[in-house]
């Protein structure tokens, strides 16, 4: 495996005592896999993402767990070692690609300085790579635009630029969190057969954070379901989509409406996600599942298998595997 | 064409309206640079007519002009040219009367934005109430909050609490509380859920069809995800640089979209159905509506482009009950 999150823990320390925004958290990526990481704002999506590259924010910290990239561990590295991953190990791809690139350099200065940060490389040949790069993500013209300024570039190439940034010290593991949010959906198809094949072609692992059902079912291998900081349920993405086996995933996948037919009324999920100060023992879903019963209120639930995917619920503690 | 005399069932009416902005740079900088002053085309000759009680959805990418449509639809822009009709008054005759505008009100985007976060809820749900004079002693205008917050799914003692305590679904319902609180028959929503998540984006759509079925409420929606427009409309609307390039009943649209951008844009969208199937990208992007390309808007990134679209802007073809403003619709060269 490329990434193990093990028991993963992270803790905000406040006044009011500590907040516990992702609470044991474990999965893995493999080599070349896009695992799509999805859940409803707050559930801790991309806060695991700031995790595994070190970037959260304090006083938020990792209290347990261990994240390892290629076996090593990577969770407890001084800043200046991490700043040396990052880029180079790990890329990443946030959704606002107007904040990601700065406004003063132009894109290829940006790209080259990347490019000589992490690989040894002369001006001309940063430049030729950075081109390169362009062409690669599809900008036209490559060539004659690498001089150009951000504002100079419409969202979707914006996007583009900011992927071939994320790319081109040729890491491991990419982290995309809300990589097509900000974008149209014309362009949003664009990016995500983008991503895919970039994926394919350099045998990148990427995590993709999104709270878009669609597009994890279109790009993602496995998809992991977050809910309170928790993995709710983790598995190949054509089960967790169509045959979910954690009662809120089955919630969650009947609340969106599809474009293949309509229905009188959608399914909902009564009531909303616990807030971190209040979330319920046992399982966290507890207080909104309709197939809720006593052990669920008492004890919580690790991720157990629940035929093709793992689920973290008590309806699958008699299954034959549970070890 | 819609009649005339269909006017009582016709909650409003549009008719070639269009509202351009003027986005030139100041005097000075275009009289030495010798510029010509730019118009924005936001919404150029668009017709639509929503019967009582239904929904017709106006969809499209950013930039298509639908957010402009919701604003001239509830008076907050007058049309450059063209006229609104609202229970087959004009639009701003309707608006100078109080009777008739409170008969309209728009649900917003953004619940973090659109309610005061020092009043408290019911404050806010009464100020409708109180502006029109619909309700005038306190007892009344308390009973009838709490009668609005608990017909949005909220209770009657949320009314003391303040908009922060609330998350981004509640904070929809209250929006949705403040805009029936005017007794209204229709409603401008502007993308009311793209801002919440799926499973609460399921509660708020459902709460505005039950609504809408216990009230007889006509809505204007707006929305770019296609998803929830086909879940919302009875008709539709497909915008592209401000023109409605496909409009009819959404079933029929969904069925057998006809105009090429329709299609793209059906092709292009992430659905739960598409696991592990490829998809052809498509190219291109939507074109400045600054300078919109001559003749037909989507000419520059259609397969079926020809040397007439690039000069003859269409007209609508009817197909069926579907108006298509589309030339290889129009000539038979779109494959079926």
């Amino acid at each position: 495996m490329l990434l193990d999150v093990d028991h993963l823990t992270v803790e905000f320390p406040t006044r009011r005592g500590t907040l516990r925004a992702l609470d044991d958290v474990s999965f893995s990526i493999a080599q070349g896999e896009v695992l799509g990481v999805v859940g409803e704002s707050g559930a801790g999506k991309s806060l695991t993402g700031a995790a595994i590259i070190g970037l959260l924010e304090p006083p938020g910290r990792v209290a347990k767990g261990q994240i390892r990239l290629d076996g090593k561990r990577i969770d407890n590295l001084s800043p200046d070692q991490m700043r040396r991953i990052r880029g180079k190990q790990i890329g990443a791809i946030f959704q606002d690609p107007l904040t990601t690139l700065n406004p003063l350099y132009s894109i290829g200065r940006q790209l080259a300085e990347t490019i000589q940060t992490h690989l040894p490389m002369s001006d001309r040949d940063a430049r030729a790579r950075s081109i390169k790069w362009l062409e690669e993500v599809g900008i036209p013209a490559a060539r004659d635009r690498i001089d150009a300024y951000p504002h100079e570039f419409s969202g979707g190439m914006r996007q583009r630029v900011v992927i071939a940034l994320a790319l081109c010290a040729e890491p491991r593991l990419v982290i995309a969190d809300e990589p097509t949010t900000a974008l149209d959906v014309s362009i949003q198809a664009q990016i995500i057969t983008l991503i895919k094949r970039l994926a394919r072609d350099h045998g990148t692992s990427v995590m993709l954070v999104t709270h878009d059902m669609g597009v994890i079912a279109e790009t993602a291998d496995r998809v992991a379901v977050m809910y309170a900081g928790r993995l709710a349920e983790i598995g190949p993405v054509a089960d967790v989509v169509r045959r979910p086996k954690h009662p809120y995933t089955e919630g969650l996948m009947g609340s969106i409406p599809t474009l293949e037919h309509r229905v009188e009324r959608l399914r909902q999920i009564d009531g909303a996600m616990p807030r971190l100060t209040a979330i319920p023992p046992g399982c966290a879903y507890n207080p909104r599942c309709p197939k809720v019963f006593d052990r669920c209120r008492v004890e919580r639930p690790a991720l157990m298998p629940a035929g093709t995917t793992e689920a973290a619920c008590w309806l699958y503690a008699e299954a034959p595997a549970h070890a | 064409m819609p009649e005339i005399g269909a006017a009582s069932a016709t909650v409003m009416e549009a008719v070639k309206v269009s509202r351009f902005f003027d986005v030139s740079k100041p005097w000075l900088q275009r009289a030495f640079s010798r510029e010509p002053r730019r118009t924005l085309r936001a919404v150029d000759e668009v017709s639509f007519a929503i019967p009582r009680g239904t929904t017709l959805s106006l969809v499209g990418e950013s930039g298509c002009g639908k957010s402009t449509i919701a604003r001239l639809a509830v008076g907050l822009y007058a049309p450059t040219s063209g006229g609104i009709s609202f229970e087959g008054q004009p639009l701003s005759a309707a608006r100078a009367q109080a009777s008739l505008r409170r008969r309209m009100n728009m649900i917003f985007q953004d619940p973090y934005a659109s309610l005061n976060p020092r009043w408290r809820v019911r404050d806010i749900v009464a100020e409708p109430i109180r502006a029109f004079g619909i309700l005038n002693s306190a007892s009344d205008i308390a009973a009838r909050v709490g009668q609005l917050l608990t017909q949005v799914g909220l209770s009657a003692v949320d009314g003391e609490k303040y908009p922060h305590e609330f998350s981004g679904g509640q904070r929809q319902r209250i929006s949705i509380a403040r805009a029936l609180s005017s007794e209204p028959d229709f409603l401008v929503c502007d993308e009311p859920t793209s801002a919440l998540d799926v499973s609460v984006q399921a509660q708020i759509l459902n709460l505005m069809r039950d609504l809408q079925q216990r009230l007889n409420l006509t809505y204007l929606f707006i929305s770019h995800n296609l998803a929830v427009v086909r879940h919302m409309s009875d008709r539709l609307g497909v915008m592209y640089l401000g023109r409605i390039v496909e409009t009819g009943p959404g079933e029929d649209i969904f069925r057998t979209p006809r105009h090429p951008y329709t299609r793209m844009l059906l092709e292009a969208i992430p659905d739960l159905d598409m696991v592990g199937r490829a998809r052809t990208p498509v190219s291109g992007e939507v074109p400045s509506p600054i300078a919109p390309p001559p003749g037909c808007p989507f000419h520059p990134r259609c397969k079926l482009a020809n040397d007439r679209c690039k000069v003859e802007r269409p007209g609508h073809t009817a197909v069926g009950e579907v108006q298509v403003a589309c030339h290889a619709v129009e000539e038979g060269r779109a494959a079926t």
